[in-house]
């Protein structure tokens, strides 16, 4: 014992194993069990923490950030302009696009004379940070506090524009994301990259 | 004469498991086949309206002989290959033994007169109360230094397995 | 022994069958929702209300799986291991008197199939070949694991068979009789033995777990060191039937625990109701049904509070505590007898 003391423990994280003799109560093992049985009735009795999922779901934050949505202006036209800032910003490389140019007749369609032909993000490697929302000038890209379902296969994954753009007739809400905090923030010249 | 045909029906399973015991290749089988043999004497002193003896039969034998029986034959791991050949001396001096305990029986039954029973106070002593009291009053010696002698083996399970108590 | 008398045992052995049966089947229901409520979770509940379907599912999924038999197991036994220890769990229900008795037309038909003068030897002869499904089955598996599950099981229930066997002997010396339905009536009221054998009762209590194979005492098939322990090959409705005769065993147990020291159908104030012959058998067995509920309540609140314990463990408390113990309760209670006699 004492010669373990003066070498010392190596790793400092040895511990002096208390070999006591146990007392009457505690060699006959029944408080314990008692206790034990007191313990375990009593979270009988408690609230559940079971969520009934597809019934009830659980509660998620006003600024959950899942699936993202690409917004149209108010006139129905996208208002990507393919900047590729967000995916600059993108610290996953999830986000890949490929630009193209306006014809004259899809003035109604896209809002800026270049826009996105192809707009994929590869949901397996996006860790939903937002950070592409912020780097967006055109207020395009938001996250929406849908969840992203499970799928069977990794192609499946890599969404693209059918299911990013956001429908005419079924618009998007993301103006609890919008708040004029967020506005101020975004027109800080200080802050941003937005000119 | 529903009691004949059971009876017959026991002798049957009686005699059959016993053969068993010696024919069967798996030490393991030839264990189980004595189980069943226990099990269908058993059934035999029921008939005899000795219940109490049936069920202390199939308590003791059944229940803890082989028990111990199959707990050896399983960890010994014993197979035919694992069998050594016996020698011819060896051959000749069971086959000796075997027929002289075949001639002491003989002996034994050729003069013993084997009598129906049709005393209904005979019939009733394998009951529980009145076994009681022919223990308890007539073997009263007998069954309380038996006692003694068990309740002494069972201390001496418990001390052996005390460790430091040397 | 008239026709009507043999009709009758029939029905009720049957309905008695039906009854341990449909009881096992609801248990492993009430285990999984008792390991829920106690672990803050919810238990099954899809598959009808509140889960009441999910016992058949089980049974269901259990038929519906593939048939697996070692190519080196010994065939017959293989199927001989579980096939007995399904009777033998069943075996036991024919002794216990599950109700007074009902006087119809001035016959008397009592609630217990078979009232045998040696009603606790059958209980602890049956007890004692219990192991042999056990023993079986795991040997004719041909598995390393199902083989040290087995002999596990087998020296465990030899231990605690003896330490069993001793406390209910203080229970016949204290009543004078062998026979079930005699020690029930003894009981009468609340003059239950558990008040006057409260140590016996903490030992066959322990031990019905270890003969149950029942945590805290379930080495025999415990996962984390032996995968299934001795039902490690089986699958299908073999392995079901080994679930199910654990559920069965744990059912009768408390039904032995409550007919041997919790008055079996005697409940308090019974005479002061002033009811017929009848309706007081009818509420009786309504009382012993909810003293199994208890008991088999107590056996899964048991099993979700203990960890289990060790094997050398296990062997001490039964050889060394338990049984040293069971020997002193005998002791003393000869001895009160004894006094008794002489005052």
């Amino acid at each position: 014992m004492s010669a373990n003391q003066n070498i010392g423990s190596l790793s400092g994280r040895s511990k002096i194993v208390s070999n006591k003799k146990m007392t009457f109560a505690e060699r006959i093992y029944l408080p314990a069990i008692f206790g034990g049985f007191r313990i375990t009735i009593s979270h009988f009795f408690k609230k559940k923490a079971t969520i009934q999922y597809p019934e009830e779901t659980r509660p998620i934050a006003e600024i959950y950030r899942g699936k993202h949505v690409l917004k149209r202006d108010d006139e129905g036209r996208e208002r990507c302009t393919a900047c590729g800032l967000c995916a600059l910003a993108c610290p996953a490389e999830a986000i890949t696009m490929i630009a193209a140019e306006r014809k004259e007749d899809e003035m109604n369609l896209y809002r800026e004379e270049k826009y996105a032909s192809v707009y994929e993000i590869d949901m397996l490697r996006c860790i939903f940070c937002g950070l592409c929302e912020e780097a967006c000038p055109k207020e395009a890209i938001f996250l929406t506090n849908v969840t992203v379902p499970s799928d069977l296969h990794r192609s499946d994954f890599i969404y693209g524009k059918d299911v990013l753009v956001e429908p005419v007739d079924k618009r998007v809400d993301i103006s609890h994301r919008q708040t004029p905090e967020v506005l101020a923030f975004k027109k800080d010249k200080n802050q941003s990259h937005n000119v | 004469m529903f009691s004949k045909y059971l009876f017959f029906i026991l002798s049957f399973i009686a005699i059959y498991a016993a053969l068993k015991v010696l024919i069967s290749k798996k030490p393991m089988h030839s264990v189980l086949y004595l189980t069943l043999a226990f099990f269908a004497i058993g059934g035999h002193y029921i008939l005899l309206n000795a219940q109490f003896l049936a069920v202390v039969h199939i308590i003791v034998y059944a229940g803890a002989i082989m028990v111990l029986f199959i707990y050896t034959v399983m960890l010994l791991n014993l197979n035919i290959q694992g069998e050594f050949p016996k020698s011819r001396l060896m051959k000749f001096a069971s086959a000796i033994a075997g027929g002289m305990l075949l001639m002491v029986l003989i002996a034994v039954f050729r003069t013993y007169d084997l009598k129906m029973i049709s005393d209904p106070a005979l019939n009733q002593i394998g009951l529980v109360k009145n076994l009681g009291k022919v223990l308890f009053d007539e073997y009263y010696l007998p069954f309380e230094l038996s006692s003694i002698l068990f309740l002494a083996a069972m201390v001496g399970a418990v001390m052996l397995g005390k460790k430091d108590i040397y | 022994m008239d026709g009507n008398y043999i009709l009758y045992k029939l029905i009720l052995a049957s309905v008695i069958l039906l009854i341990s049966l449909v009881v096992a089947m609801y248990s492993t229901l009430l285990e999984r929702k008792v390991a829920g409520f106690m672990q803050d979770r919810l238990g099954p509940n899809r598959a009808g209300i509140g889960g009441i379907f999910q016992p058949l599912a089980d049974g269901l999924k259990l038929f519906f799986k593939e048939e697996f038999m070692p190519g080196t197991a010994d065939k017959f036994l293989y199927i001989l291991g579980p096939s007995l220890t399904m009777m033998i769990a069943l075996l036991t229900s024919a002794v216990i008197p599950w109700g007074n008795s009902f006087i119809i037309n001035g016959t008397e038909y009592t609630l217990q199939v078979a009232d045998i003068n040696v009603g606790v030897l059958y209980v602890f002869a049956i007890l004692s070949i219990g192991v042999y499904g056990i023993m079986i089955g795991g040997w004719a598996s041909n598995n390393k694991y199902a083989l040290i599950g087995a002999v596990r099981a087998a020296s465990q229930m030899i231990s605690y068979e003896l330490a069993m066997s001793m406390s209910i002997i203080t229970i016949v010396m204290m009543s004078g009789t062998l026979s079930l339905k005699d020690i029930v009536d003894q009981q009468h009221g609340m003059n239950w033995n558990v008040w006057y054998q409260p140590l016996g009762f903490l030992i066959f209590i322990v031990c019905a777990f270890a003969e149950c194979n029942r945590s805290p005492f379930d080495l025999p098939e415990c996962e984390t060191e032996l995968i299934g322990g001795y039902h490690t090959e089986y699958s299908s409705m073999k392995l079901g039937f080994y679930l199910f005769a654990e559920y069965i065993n744990m059912f009768i147990s408390s039904a032995m625990i409550a007919t041997l020291f919790f008055g079996g159908y005697n409940f308090p104030f019974m005479d002061s109701l002033n009811l017929s012959h009848n309706a007081l058998t009818i509420i009786g067995s309504l009382v012993f049904f909810a003293k199994i509920a208890f008991f088999v309540f107590f056996f899964m609140w048991v099993r979700w509070t203990l960890p289990r314990f060790r094997y050398d463990q296990l062997m001490r408390l039964g050889w060394k505590s338990l049984l040293p113990l069971a020997i002193i309760n005998i002791l003393i209670t000869g001895f009160v007898i004894m006094i008794k006699n002489h005052l």
